[in-house]
């Protein structure tokens, strides 16, 4: 009983933990960013303008910037770890083929992004560069385009491995009375494993966004830093992420670093809100959920 | 008997050990970036000939000048000199001495790699985004004896913060009315056209992989990398090829006292006119910033090899060296450095 106890209380703590770390990066955050708070206050978020040198701040551009190349990035994605994860999650559990692609993906997600940085700098941009010609838009090569491009590959195996572990965790005999109903495998899987694994298919891709919106490295490098609102999804821009990677080292003045912290407050409270909604979705789809 | 005689064996090693080693004082110093090829080569000699070891983190200009500040650190480093308003920041005056001086030069990527020569207005216009081509009337003016292509030319600049752009921005600024109103000087400045890339090698990146772009990088570097660079009108109307030659002579000036000074556009009428020096900072009084007597006298030692025969170390590393101006005002500084009252340098 006493062991019970004490483990129980073990665990309350260390989640416990976890939850005060949160809490206390939020607070530390808030705090170092009330200087530029008060100067600027919620005309920080929709305003257009980040001039170091006026000392004039805001964050629209980079918020436009992070969720279109997050959105973006997912939206292409979405075939490519659907096709993966149902494959191997339902097609092909086991063999060369599958335990093979299962690896690969794998491996995706240990790659360290500047080396999908480099990868997309030197490989990526020529190619973008060739299209852009081709369609007679300015050859930038760097952009929202190519950084989402390089995202969507880096977030794959978030979004697929998690697919992939729910798909093939579908009970055998809900399957089995499908087929035994005349179904096809196309109609077994439209009707019988998709819906009973959408919420954990809608987590795995909470996931891969989540992983989108934060990425720094492979994205200052392949975005063209240019802290300005894109009006085409070929032209440079800026994300909260690399904006910060970018200017903390040599911000001096205390506007400016207070600043650049109140983007990462911002950054911290749409992670937040995109975990919340997803959470809520993911409860509304679940198989209890909907009962 | 034996196991004990052996520990006290290993003991008594080990003592001598750290009895011989310290004499070997430690400094630590953190700032600049553009630098610290240059330093970390200063810093390996001085402790193979003195035994000092100086560990020197180069976390950024606006890094050294806050750990200085809040006395993390036996010195500083920067790029940009701190304004007034930053020296009353501090608690107690600190004092600037240059170690060495780079250059910021203008390259470009162009079909046959010619040689260009630009005029301050021009290259202020093109970074403004007001000159759009390559074969714009202004640009063939002063390249008569090269083709130009009807290539858009593309901006490339500097995203993170960096005294490189600083030094950049700062010649804009002296020399283009238009420029210093809508964009001015800073270690970041809100760009009206162009692209940003991370670090030298960001910017080099993009320079490299699109035809008709150009951008500005350090010399060393560019050098390095075999970029070819502008050619650029200066203050006396010389048209002046970047090298560390003409760099030192950018120095060729009336300097202040005290050297915080800008070497952007000055009157020297062989010098290049993007150029700058680049300091290490250290508290006027040194126990001000918790130094120990023994490391105070340390670090001016250091300070003073480094303006004298340290300066041999520059030119192999793309650095310009000080000018025997710039290196006597250098040394004048160093003397005014203190321990309680006490000069520490004869």
């Amino acid at each position: 009983m006493l062991r019970d106890r004490f483990f129980k209380f073990g665990l309350k703590l260390a989640g416990g933990l976890i939850a005060l770390l949160i809490f206390s990066i939020f607070v530390s955050l808030v705090i170092a960013s009330i200087p530029s708070i008060k100067e600027f206050g919620l005309s920080f978020v929709f305003g257009k303008e980040w001039n170091p040198v006026e000392e004039h701040f805001s964050a629209l551009p980079f918020i436009i910037g992070t969720l279109l190349t997050s959105v973006l990035a997912l939206a292409i994605s979405l075939p490519f770890s659907l096709a993966i994860a149902f494959f191997s999650g339902e097609f092909s559990k086991k063999g060369l083929i599958s335990s093979l692609i299962a690896y690969a993906t794998d491996l995706l997600a240990g790659i360290p992004s500047v080396i999908y940085g480099f990868w997309g700098l030197f490989f990526l941009v020529p190619l973008i560069r060739k299209l852009e010609l081709s369609f007679n838009i300015p050859p930038y090569g760097v952009g929202i385009f190519t950084a989402s491009l390089v995202l969507s590959i880096m977030i794959i195996p978030y979004a697929s491995s998690m697919a992939r572990d729910v798909i093939a965790l579908v009970p055998s005999d809900l399957k089995e009375a499908g087929f035994a109903l005349g179904s096809t495998r196309l109609e077994v899987i439209k009707k019988v494993i998709f819906p009973y694994s959408v919420s954990g298919i809608f987590a795995g891709l909470l996931l891969a966004f989540g992983r989108a919106i934060g990425e720094t490295m492979a994205v200052t490098m392949v975005i063209g830093n240019a802290n300005r609102i894109p009006h085409s999804l070929f032209e440079p821009a800026n994300t909260l992420a690399s904006v910060i990677a970018n200017e903390f080292t040599e911000a001096t003045s205390d506007i400016h670093l207070s600043s650049l912290i109140y983007l990462g407050l911002i950054l911290f409270i749409i992670t937040f809100f995109i975990n919340y909604i997803g959470n809520m979705i993911i409860e509304r789809m679940s198989v209890n959920g909907r009962s | 008997m034996k196991k004990i005689l052996f520990i006290l064996l290993v003991i008594l090693i080990a003592g001598f050990n750290t009895a011989g080693f310290s004499k070997g004082i430690e400094l630590t110093g953190a700032g600049a970036t553009f630098p610290y090829p240059l330093y970390s080569k200063m810093f390996n000699e001085y402790h193979k000939l003195t035994g000092t070891k100086v560990n020197y983190q180069a976390i950024g200009s606006g890094g050294g000048i806050r750990q200085l500040r809040a006395k993390t650190v036996d010195f500083g480093a920067s790029d940009a000199f701190v304004n007034d308003e930053g020296l009353k920041k501090f608690a107690s005056p600190i004092v600037h001495i240059p170690m060495t001086a780079g250059a910021v030069v203008v390259a470009y990527n162009l079909p046959g790699n010619p040689q260009l020569k630009l005029t301050p207005e021009v290259l202020a216009d093109i970074f403004l985004g007001k000159i759009k081509k390559w074969n714009d009337k202004r640009i063939a003016e002063l390249n008569k004896n090269v083709q130009l292509p009807s290539l858009p030319i593309m901006v490339a600049h500097r995203s993170d913060g960096s005294g490189t752009t600083f030094i950049f921005t700062d010649y804009l600024s002296k020399v283009s009315k238009e420029w210093k109103e809508k964009v001015g000087k800073g270690k970041s400045v809100n760009w009206p056209v162009g692209l940003g890339g991370k670090g030298n090698q960001g910017v080099a990146g993009l320079v490299k992989n699109m035809p008709g772009s150009i951008g500005y990088v350090e010399l060393a570097y560019a050098i390095q990398n075999n970029m070819p660079y502008a050619t650029l009108k200066n203050k006396a109307g010389n048209f002046v090829k970047p090298s560390l030659e003409s760099v030192s002579k950018a120095a060729n000036i009336d300097l202040p006292d005290d050297m915080r000074v800008s070497l952007t556009n000055t009157g020297a009428s062989y010098g290049y006119p993007i150029s700058g020096f680049t300091w290490i900072l250290v508290y006027q009084n040194l126990e001000d910033g918790k130094l120990s007597e023994e490391k105070a006298k340390e670090l001016v030692n250091l300070l003073k090899w480094m303006l004298t025969e340290g300066q041999k170390y520059c030119e192999p590393l793309h650095y310009a060296p000080l000018s025997e101006t710039a290196k006597k005002k250098a040394l004048a500084i160093l003397k005014k450095v203190k321990y309680r009252g006490k000069a520490l340098l004869k």
